[in-house]
């Protein structure tokens, strides 16, 4: 489902993200990526997003090089990929359902449709009484579930996950574990970076670990 | 399709996509929701919205209502514009006997319109009585003026036709001199085609103003809704879904300022009309001032809402592709 092929990242300033990383992750398939920061984690994610292009080698999401991904044709690559991030990066001045919205909107779905699984997904992360409220007056824990039924209520194939624990305590941080778990049992690739390795080494799924932009270990099964 | 893939996360993941005609109904809800939405904020700050309307409505107000103005006077010598008028002075020692039979014999002639004769004598009391000169004239030995036959060409003759008349007539012996009453209406003209061109440039550059205006007001909108618009492009946002709120503010405050324009030339009509009608009165004129009128008022609402979306453009197309997730 993802595939790095020896994909290298230099910055413009001389430092090397990503180096030589070879690595494939299969269709269905839950797998973190860890190392310190700075260890390369975000970089991998960004080239998944296009945020960042490689500067060397070959990325390949569900079978399209993203080298062939035109800068118009980004935007629909996003679309097929839910991402969960650190700080949730959820719209304050719009309703919990707003922000859910969001991507449905985008996509262009139809009125009723949008409603229909905006709450689907709210349900899911069991915040359903909550979609009139603003996100400033919700918890972290909250925060972080409304940022995670936004990424999956596009029903993307791929699910990526930049720190989501990272500013939530042990108990919040397992529940939200115990979600991302949920959605790779329905059939989504589930890509999530974390330096806790105290929680995901609990959950026996494939670790990758990176160092200073180079591969340890977790290459494949 | 969205009942069936209900059923299925698994199958669902590969349904993301929508049908053509859900893309078309999708995009055609997302210009209502960003027409509305774009609105909404519009308003939610009156102050400064108000602000912008006026400064656009005042830069357009005033070309256009220059622009009125000219109309306005050259709907009055458009009065004066045609027929011209020939005076031919005739000689001193041309008898009045002569000098009817002369004004008869040109009132028969098929490029004459009209003809009218000024005896010395009829001019002198004319003179006399306009222009409050009695005493000095009262002075003078002799009459100084000539008699005068007024000639005024049939309407259909243009402006070479009329000019070779008036060759033709200063051949004639008993003519002193023929005069065409014309230079001071073209000299008039000229003025107003200058006027005009003035109008236009200032109108260019008050434009210009607008745009700028309109794309640094975009330009903070889009500023203040930065971070808005990075989580936008994150999950899939297209470069046209981002723009789409942004052209719709130009366009309203575009539009803003062409009702508030339009207002303002109706307003500075009216504050006029009394005060012309009083002037047209003392002319015995029947003028009255006409103004933008509906399809003018629209017009100019047109304009602006136009001048709005090209500004938004300007804006949005310099400052938003700068924003990219980082």
């Amino acid at each position: 489902m993802i595939t790095f092929d020896r994909v290298s990242k230099r910055y413009a300033q001389g430092h090397d993200a990503l180096r030589e990383i070879s690595v494939h992750i299969n269709r269905d398939e839950l797998v973190f990526l860890t190392g310190h920061s700075g260890a390369g984690k975000s970089t991998l994610l960004r080239l998944i997003m296009l945020m960042e292009r490689p500067s060397r080698g070959q990325v390949t999401i569900d079978g399209q090089d993203l080298a062939e991904v035109r800068p118009r044709g980004i935007p629909q690559h996003r679309r097929n990929i839910g991402v969960v991030f650190q700080n949730h990066q959820l719209l304050f001045d719009r309703s919990v359902f707003d922000n859910v919205a969001l991507p449905l909107i985008i996509a262009g779905y139809e009125h009723r449709e949008v409603g229909r699984r905006v709450r689907a997904a709210l349900d899911k992360v069991g915040l359903l009484d909550r979609e009139r409220a603003m996100p400033i007056t919700l918890s972290g824990g909250e925060q972080q579930r409304v940022g995670i039924a936004r990424a999956v209520v596009g029903k993307p194939k791929i699910l990526l996950a930049d720190e989501p624990t990272g500013n939530l305590d042990p108990a919040l941080s397992a529940e939200i574990m115990d979600l991302f778990e949920e959605f790779n049992q329905v059939g989504v690739t589930v890509l999530i970076a974390s330096h806790d390795l105290v929680l995901i080494s609990r959950l026996h799924h494939r670790i990758i670990t990176l160092r200073q932009g180079s591969l340890i270990s977790g290459s494949a099964l | 399709m969205s009942r069936r893939e209900a059923g299925s996360r698994r199958e669902g993941a590969s349904l993301s996509r929508t049908s053509l005609l859900d893309r078309y109904n999708g995009w055609l809800q997302h210009h209502r929701l960003s027409a509305a939405d774009s609105l909404q904020r519009v308003l939610d700050h009156p102050g400064s919205s108000l602000l912008t309307w006026l400064v656009i409505g005042i830069a357009l107000a005033l070309p256009v209502g220059l622009n009125v103005a000219l109309d306005n006077v050259s709907q009055v010598s458009a009065g004066w514009d045609s027929p011209a008028q020939i005076s031919l002075f005739l000689q001193d020692g041309v008898a009045h006997d002569r000098a009817r039979q002369l004004e008869v014999e040109l009132g028969a002639r098929k490029d004459v319109g009209q003809t009218r004769f000024v005896s010395r004598e009829h001019a002198l009391e004319e003179f006399r009585t306009l222009s409050g000169f009695a005493d000095v004239l009262a002075s003078l030995e002799e009459n100084p003026l000539p008699d005068l036959i007024l000639v005024t060409p049939v309407a259909t003759l243009d402006g070479p036709a009329v000019a070779a008349l008036r060759t033709e007539l200063q051949g004639n012996t008993d003519v002193a001199e023929a005069v065409l009453d014309m230079e001071w209406l073209q000299r008039l003209n000229s003025l107003m085609e200058l006027s005009r061109r003035l109008v236009l440039a200032v109108g260019g550059m008050l434009v210009i103003g607008v745009l700028l205006i309109l794309g640094n007001t975009i330009r903070l909108a889009i500023e203040s809704r930065r971070d808005e618009i990075v989580i936008v492009k994150l999950v899939g946002g297209s470069n046209g879904f981002v723009r789409r709120p942004f052209l719709y503010t130009g366009l309203w405050y575009g539009v803003g300022g062409g009702v508030l324009a339009a207002l303002l030339v109706s307003v500075a009509l009216w504050f006029l009309e009394e005060p012309i009608g009083e002037l047209a009165l003392l002319y015995e004129s029947a003028f009255q001032l006409s103004g933008l009128g509906i399809m003018g008022a629209l017009n100019l609402v047109i304009l602006g809402g136009m001048l709005g979306l090209a500004g938004a453009w300007l804006a949005v197309s310099r400052h938003l592709v700068h924003i990219e997730p980082r």
